[in-house]
């Protein structure tokens, strides 16, 4: 018996994460392997997503302490995964987010008003996805990488030219439907990119306990699939990385998994107390490498951001603040009676039942 | 219906064939129709096996909508380990039908993705314990995007399960898994007793808008019945009367409507006139044939393979309690499986709910109320 041994097609990714732009806003020497970086016009554009998003957090986790939202886990501190992925997306291409996404569906043009309808508690998913070519978010983790496969492999038996983007954290590249959708994307050669915003806790679990391997990226090869490792925290990095793993997608190549070093500055949610795992020194640490200071210098050291733009910019991300508070003093009306609406095309003979007992105490109410 | 099911005469407790099919299922072979030839325009009548009714059902809607795909583990080239997709890759390509990879949650999470973007999969769960892994997938997407995106996102996903015991399974291949899927709203859940009924729910599964559970009896898959395909037979919500009887109503479905007619079969001969209801959808429940029929006899039973506490069995006694009290001379009793996992095929006759279980049961009523 003859065993064939392959003699080609697995690579692991290299150990430096890629990066254009160091923390200190200084262009890096690392290598970028085949990547560009964007022009100046794209890393303004960048710029200005990041900074906004970044007042909408603020913003948002500023309300929900007040009270006024039950609860809301903030990307603060890695808007350059949100903002670099989803910006690299085409019109026709589709996102899978997560609930951490908020800042990716702002990306995707999703209202305000839209976004928060789901932490307000007025319905799950607030926006129609088919208007912004964007999943509801999904809570069960990782339940959505394997939509994203599906999605794409729709487009690719249809002959459409678009791929599907996913996150997912480093905590749900632990569950079962990571695995599978690795698997299944790799196998099905599906336009799919996976990117792993992988910001060092699930909750209160450090990466350490979450996974043993070297990195995240090592697991691609496994699954017979590109991984490439960048530096979460330089939007250049992964606006170029996502982009040229859609395109790549795109033409036929099949999935890609990216993972991002990032850091989640914020708690899990407002819920949660972060001082019982991590001190504030690293909290500290990790305020070096911030995404946004790093690409301002850069582009104020190219002569294309003035202070000027970044005063224009501010106001600008004051106004979003102001539609988020707005948004929030809006009362959303809800209708007891859509419980019964969408669960079925049809609605079900037992479900008229209820929805007339409904109806009778609610009236019984206003009587 | 244009279908003579009295031609199945098969002593309930012998399944068919009688040699234990294990996960391969070699079994199936034995009764596989093989004409594959598609069927535009109704056949003349014919045997048809419950397996050859389904694959049919399944041909003609890859054939009429480019949007049907079907997928799973082993459904391709082998068509399936009962041989339900049997000719459907090479007919319709690889781009159509395609094994993937062994993994349910993955089959169903991906189902949902195509769904979302134009798809109808029909997918396939090779048997029923094997469908837990795709749980989360199911419970937590496709029974809710319809609900949690208000309507703007629909999944006309198919998920076929085939289910039950009485075949001389290994362990983990005779689950009766109903209960899971019924209790979980956004689901509709139905289940063929015979082949013209194989063929007509399947079509209408894969039609609807909604996501459907389509759950295969095993131990049906080789009855065969008369009739030519396509066929219609009653909407996919409805039940079924499917033996007139005036002193009792037995509420069956899948693989126990077989057990429920020889009941009233061998019930028939002590005097006793049984009615037999095929519930054919488990979700919705069809409260008004149910009840027109439990309001004449005054009487009901409900007959499953799946243990009794907290199952489906539990919901019908009470539901079609609490609808028709006042006619009702006696309690609903539950002739079910015993509260035990799902035995080895040595023991598996002691688990079923068989006939003489039925008639007994029956006879623990005070018929002098």
């Amino acid at each position: 018996m003859t065993i064939d041994v392959p003699t080609t097609g697995r690579a692991l990714p290299q150990l430096q994460p890629i990066s254009f732009i160091g923390p200190d806003g200084r262009p890096t020497d690392t290598p970028t392997e085949g990547l560009t970086i964007p022009s100046d016009r794209t890393l303004t554009g960048l710029y200005r997503q990041m900074v906004l998003v970044r007042r909408f957090e603020a913003q948002v986790t500023h309300l929900t302490r007040q009270g006024r939202l039950a609860t809301y886990p903030s990307a603060a501190g890695q808007e350059a995964c949100e903002v670099g992925a989803t910006t690299a997306l085409s019109p026709n291409d589709w996102l899978f987010p997560t609930y951490r996404d908020s800042a990716a569906l702002l990306t995707r043009g999703v209202p305000v008003s839209e976004i928060l309808a789901a932490f307000r508690g007025d319905w799950h998913c607030g926006f129609d996805p088919q208007e912004y070519h964007t999943s509801p978010a999904a809570t069960p983790l990782a339940t959505q990488t394997l939509h994203a496969a599906g999605f794409a492999m729709a487009s690719k038996l249809k002959g459409r030219h678009a791929a599907t983007l996913t996150f997912l954290g480093d905590g749900a590249s632990s569950e079962g439907d990571t695995h599978e959708a690795f698997n299944f994307a790799s196998v099905w050669q599906t336009p799919t990119v996976f990117v792993i915003q992988n910001n060092q806790y699930a909750i209160s679990t450090p990466l350490r306990e979450q996974s043993n391997a070297t990195m995240l990226a090592d697991r691609a090869a496994g699954y017979g699939m590109p991984g490439i490792r960048v530096d979460g925290n330089d939007v250049a990095a992964v606006f170029a990385a996502v982009s040229a793993a859609l395109e790549r997608g795109r033409e036929g190549d099949g999935p890609t998994l990216i993972e991002c070093l990032t850091y989640r500055m914020e708690s899990h949610t407002n819920s949660d107390d972060p001082t019982k795992y991590r001190d504030a020194e690293e909290v500290e640490h990790w305020k070096q490498f911030d995404p946004i200071d790093r690409l301002e210098t850069f582009l104020r050291d190219r002569g294309v951001l003035d202070d000027d733009r970044v005063a224009e910019i501010a106001a600008e991300a004051e106004t979003l603040a102001a539609s988020v508070r707005e948004a929030m003093n809006t009362e959303a009306e809800v209708d007891p009676t859509e419980l019964f609406a969408f669960v079925y095309g049809t609605e079900r003979t037992s479900l008229s039942e209820q929805r007339a007992q409904l109806e009778a105490e609610l009236a019984g109410a206003e009587a | 219906m244009s279908v003579d099911s009295t031609t199945d005469t098969a002593p309930a407790d012998t399944p068919e064939p009688a040699t234990a099919a294990t996960a391969t299922a070699a079994t199936a072979d034995t009764a596989t129709d093989t004409d594959t030839a598609t069927t535009a325009t109704t056949a003349a009548p014919a045997s048809v096996t419950m397996t050859k009714a389904l694959n049919q059902a399944l041909r003609d809607a890859l054939a009429e909508d480019e949007n049907v795909v079907v997928y799973g583990e082993d459904v391709g080239r082998l068509g399936g380990v009962f041989r339900v997709t049997e000719g459907l890759r090479k007919e319709f390509g690889p781009e159509r039908v395609w094994d993937s990879p062994l993994a349910e949650s993955g089959i169903a999470g991906t189902a949902v993705g195509m769904a979302m973007a134009g798809m109808r999969p029909v997918i396939e769960m090779q048997f029923d314990a094997y469908a837990y892994p795709a749980f989360e997938q199911i419970v937590s997407h496709i029974a809710k995007m319809r609900n949690r995106t208000k309507g703007r996102v629909t999944l006309p996903i198919t998920i076929r399960i085939p289910y039950a015991g009485d075949i001389g399974g290994v362990e983990h291949h005779s689950d009766s898994s109903e209960a899971y899927w019924t209790s979980t709203p956004g689901l509709t859940v139905v289940t063929p007793s015979n082949p013209a009924d194989a063929y007509s729910l399947l079509r209408e599964s894969i039609a609807s808008d909604d996501p459907v559970i389509f759950m295969e009896p095993k131990s049906r898959y080789w009855m065969k019945d008369t009739l030519s395909l396509p066929v219609t037979t009653a909407p996919m919500n409805r039940a079924e009367v499917v033996r007139e009887g005036s002193d009792v109503t037995l509420l069956a479905y899948g693989p126990t409507v077989r057990t429920a007619l020889s009941a009233a079969e061998a019930g028939a001969e002590h005097g006793l006139s049984i009615e037999v209801i095929d519930l054919r959808s488990l979700s919705p429940f069809d409260d008004e044939t149910v009840s027109a029929s439990v309001r004449r006899t005054g009487r009901a039973a409900v007959i499953h393979e799946a243990a009794q506490f907290g199952g489906y069995g539990a919901e019908v006694a009470a539901r079609v309690t609490e609808r028709n009290f006042t006619y009702l001379a006696a309690p609903i009793l539950r002739v079910t499986g015993f509260d035990v996992p799902y035995p080895s095929p040595k023991l598996e006759e002691y688990y079923l709910p068989t006939a003489e279980r039925v008639l007994d049961a029956l006879e623990s009523w005070d018929w002098e109320l």
